[in-house]
């Protein structure tokens, strides 16, 4: 523990160092923003727990707020993580576990600075919490090609990517978990068509994303053939890590919204409301400390297995949260801010109006794995207890139910 | 203090309340958990609670006298260890998950914290030894803030009758509360301290019934009663913590022996989902709990807070871990040989120990400025 902390100490004092450094020679006030996203990436500061020469030094992941702190008080520019959290959160490990140099170098740079934004072609019609099912083809041309057919769905930024994670079936005969091949593919390529997918809330966060005859160079595979379930794991693992990593101040997710409106508004109290508020506030602050214990145990190196609990109680609580607000607000509860179709470009759970938190934090137990998947993982990873009894596991893909 | 503590927003991570385990905690844990296995087993507690020693005296003196864990609380120049609170919730967590029939939280916790209030060093090292066994004469519901009765002081001596005392029946020495506004040490010996059938039957009531008796004041009652409260109220989250562990961790493990249908049970979706559920319960009261005792370790301006938000969240859970620990054992839950009675008869009476924990949420009402219509 000493040890740790002491060797953080002094790498902590190289990274404030290099940072320095980093900007004296790019001042923010005198540097475009690309070009400082840049020099910060080839310096290894953009994410420091990444190799050497992609961005990091190969430092400890708890360093890097170090770094963002130092870059934060000299008021330079970042990356904007937000919109591009598919590329950070879940491309770029798998690029870095799975990719190719060549790959590496030439995705990850302009994935980091925003330049070139990513998107997710994971989920099908007809493939859901069953991802593993899935039916996308990309058949093999004699060239050493891949043409891809087929259609993904709930794909957010589709329409702003130009580059996309997409796991395809290249092997029928063999069971599912087996015949499916991890790709990049060219969101620009003319066989890739992107249509908004309406959500109950009116908007369009996600789209449907159709592929026809696609064409994908060998040179953009992610892993060998017929392994695209296991790099995929990868990915679906670090789309939950970042999940478990937020840190809230107290009343820093829904919960804070009500709370405002029941300090501001003492008209709309009544004791039903009070009783439910007050259950729901220590629930909120419960589930924030778990969540602050979880990133304490990343910081001392022991992760635990609480981060698949997190998303559950986040999704829970949302929307009792949310649903508490509509009910308080009354006959403003009874309104709803815009159904306009539109694409907003960021999505904030606890944006807009009490109404609109209500219907999207639906999404919160569906997205990222149900909770009722996630329920099972837990049981069975975590529990150990015994799987349910499968038929699909040794089954060739094309003979299972559909 | 500023209940809202918006301002952890840009707080450094050094005033973070510490909510892992040190080294030290982890090797206390240990070493509480090898005494417990060895001396307190779960038929041997079940014998223990139809005998006319419910307590388990033996037990008791390992842990003081052995260990010298009564003394946590109390600073090494008074006569203890010098510990804190965090340490003292490892202890009781283990304590919990083997409901062991033993006056800790009565004893080195909550009459411990009474006297801390006071100035009477000699009973603070007794109590820290282990040597002499304390207990606060109020009944067990009474919340941190809540109202207590008082006995009359007359002439010198006291007079009257209090309810619901926890562990009263192996206590030494009663902490008194009188209608003075004095807080007094009565000697067991004075008292008349009769055991009440209680529902939980590994931490027994008694009735203390007080004729003329002599009692030495070590000081004011209301500061006291409600410091030794609060810790009481913020510790038993560990306590809670142990119970839910042992009840979570049992039904896994049976259920993954049991056999119905030709499948161990545990692999039936429907009780795998309501066992992850409660896995998940389970590690978000950890957290609640430790940011509790953390918080009364260091004297955080948070405290009253975090006991609330710990106190409002563990009962339910401990309870429903237990319920849930006895439907999912079936017919053999049901029975009085298997000691899953033992924690849902604890765990039931907990939800009431301190505070229930719809009056830790009123409390909160008042403390993060959620005020009633």
């Amino acid at each position: 523990m000493t040890d740790a902390r002491g060797n953080g100490m002094t790498d902590a004092t190289e990274l404030r160092r290099r940072t320095r450094e980093l900007l004296a020679a790019h001042p923010p006030a005198t540097t475009g923003r690309l070009d400082f996203l840049r020099a910060r990436f080839d310096a290894g500061l953009a994410w420091v727990h990444y190799p050497e020469g992609l961005g990091g030094l190969g430092a400890p992941r708890s360093l890097q707020a170090v770094v963002d702190a130092e870059l934060e008080a000299a008021g330079a520019p970042g990356n904007d993580p937000r919109r591009i959290g598919i590329g950070l959160g879940m491309a770029a490990p798998t690029i870095l576990g799975f990719g190719t140099d060549e790959q590496k170098r030439r995705f990850l740079r302009p994935l980091w600075t925003g330049e070139e934004v990513w998107c997710q072609l994971f989920s099908e019609p007809g493939a859901g919490s069953d991802l593993a099912a899935l039916g996308t083809r990309a058949v093999r041309e004699s060239g050493g090609g891949w043409v891809v057919n087929g259609q993904k769905v709930w794909t957010s930024s589709a329409h702003l990517a130009r580059w996309a994670i997409l796991i395809a079936r290249t092997d029928p005969d063999v069971p599912k978990h087996r015949g499916i091949t991890y790709f990049i593919c060219d969101m620009t390529d003319p066989g890739v068509e992107v249509r908004p997918l309406r959500q109950i809330t009116g908007e369009a966060e996600f789209n449907e994303v159709f592929l026809t005859d696609v064409r994908i160079p060998d040179t953009r595979r992610l892993g060998e053939i017929g392994d695209g379930w296991r790099v995929a794991q990868t990915t679906l693992m670090n789309e939950r890590v970042s999940i478990g990593g937020m840190r809230l101040p107290r009343e820093g997710g829904m919960i804070g919204p009500v709370a405002r409106t029941w300090r501001e508004r003492p008209e709309l109290r009544t004791h039903d409301l009070h009783q439910r508020l007050l259950t729901l506030w220590g629930e909120a602050e419960v589930a924030r400390l778990t969540g602050e214990r979880l990133r304490q145990q990343l910081v001392a190196g022991q992760p635990g297995p609480e981060g698949s609990g997190m998303k559950l109680a986040f999704a829970r609580l949302n929307q009792e949260i949310s649903g508490l607000e509509v009910e308080l607000l009354g006959e403003e509860g009874l309104s709803y801010d815009d159904w306009t179709m539109r694409r907003p470009e960021l999505v904030d759970f606890t944006g807009r109006d009490a109404g609109y938190r209500y219907l999207r934090s639906k999404g919160n137990s569906i997205e990222g794995g149900t909770s009722e998947v996630l329920l099972n993982i837990v049981a069975e990873r975590i529990l150990g207890l015994p799987a349910e009894p499968r038929t699909d596991k040794d089954v060739a893909w094309k003979d299972l139910a559909r | 203090m500023s209940p809202l503590s918006t301002e952890s927003t840009e707080s450094p991570v050094g005033t973070q309340p510490d909510l892992l385990y040190t080294e030290e905690e982890d090797a206390l844990r240990a070493a509480v958990r090898d005494l417990l296995r060895d001396h307190c087993d779960p038929a041997g507690v079940i014998v223990r609670t139809e005998s006319d020693a419910p307590h388990d005296r033996e037990l008791w003196k390992a842990l003081s006298h052995g260990m010298g864990l009564a003394g946590l609380l109390v600073p090494e120049a008074r006569g203890g260890q010098g510990a804190t609170h965090r340490e003292a919730a490892v202890v009781l967590e283990e304590l919990g998950r083997a409901v062991a029939p033993v006056p800790y939280l009565a004893s080195a916790v909550v009459a411990t914290e009474a006297v801390l209030a006071c100035e009477a060093d000699d009973l603070l090292a007794e109590l820290a030894s282990g040597r002499t066994i304390g207990a606060l004469a109020v009944a067990l519901h009474v919340a941190p803030g809540g109202a207590y009765k008082v006995v009359r002081y007359e002439n010198g001596t006291l007079h009257g009758e209090l309810t619901a005392i926890a562990d009263a029946a192996v206590a030494d020495v009663l902490l008194v509360p009188a209608d003075d506004g004095g807080l007094y040490a009565v000697d067991a010996s004075a008292a008349t301290v009769t055991p009440q059938v209680s529902l939980d039957l590994t931490r027994p009531l008694a009735k203390v019934a007080l004729d003329r008796a002599p009692g030495r004041r070590l000081g004011d009652a209301e500061p006291a009663v409600r410091r030794a409260l609060r810790a009481g109220a913020g510790l038993l989250a560990s306590e809670q913590l142990g119970l839910a562990e042992w009840a979570l961790t049992e039904t896994v493990r049976y259920l993954k022996e049991r056999k119905q249908f030709n499948r161990p049970v545990g692999g039936f979706q429907a009780l795998k989902h309501r066992l992850a559920q409660l896995w998940l319960e389970l590690v978000s009261l950890r957290a609640a709990a430790r940011n509790a005792a953390d918080a009364l370790a260091t004297g955080s301006d948070d405290t009253d807070v975090a006991v609330a938000v710990a106190q409002a969240y563990a009962a339910p859970v401990a309870v429903h871990a237990a319920e849930e620990a006895l439907q999912l054992h079936g017919g053999i839950g049901m029975t009085w040989e298997h000691p899953v009675h033992l924690y849902l008869k604890r765990a039931k009476a907990d939800a009431l120990a301190y505070g229930t924990a719809g009056g830790h949420r009123a409390a909160l009402a008042d403390l993060i400025d959620l005020p009633a219509p």
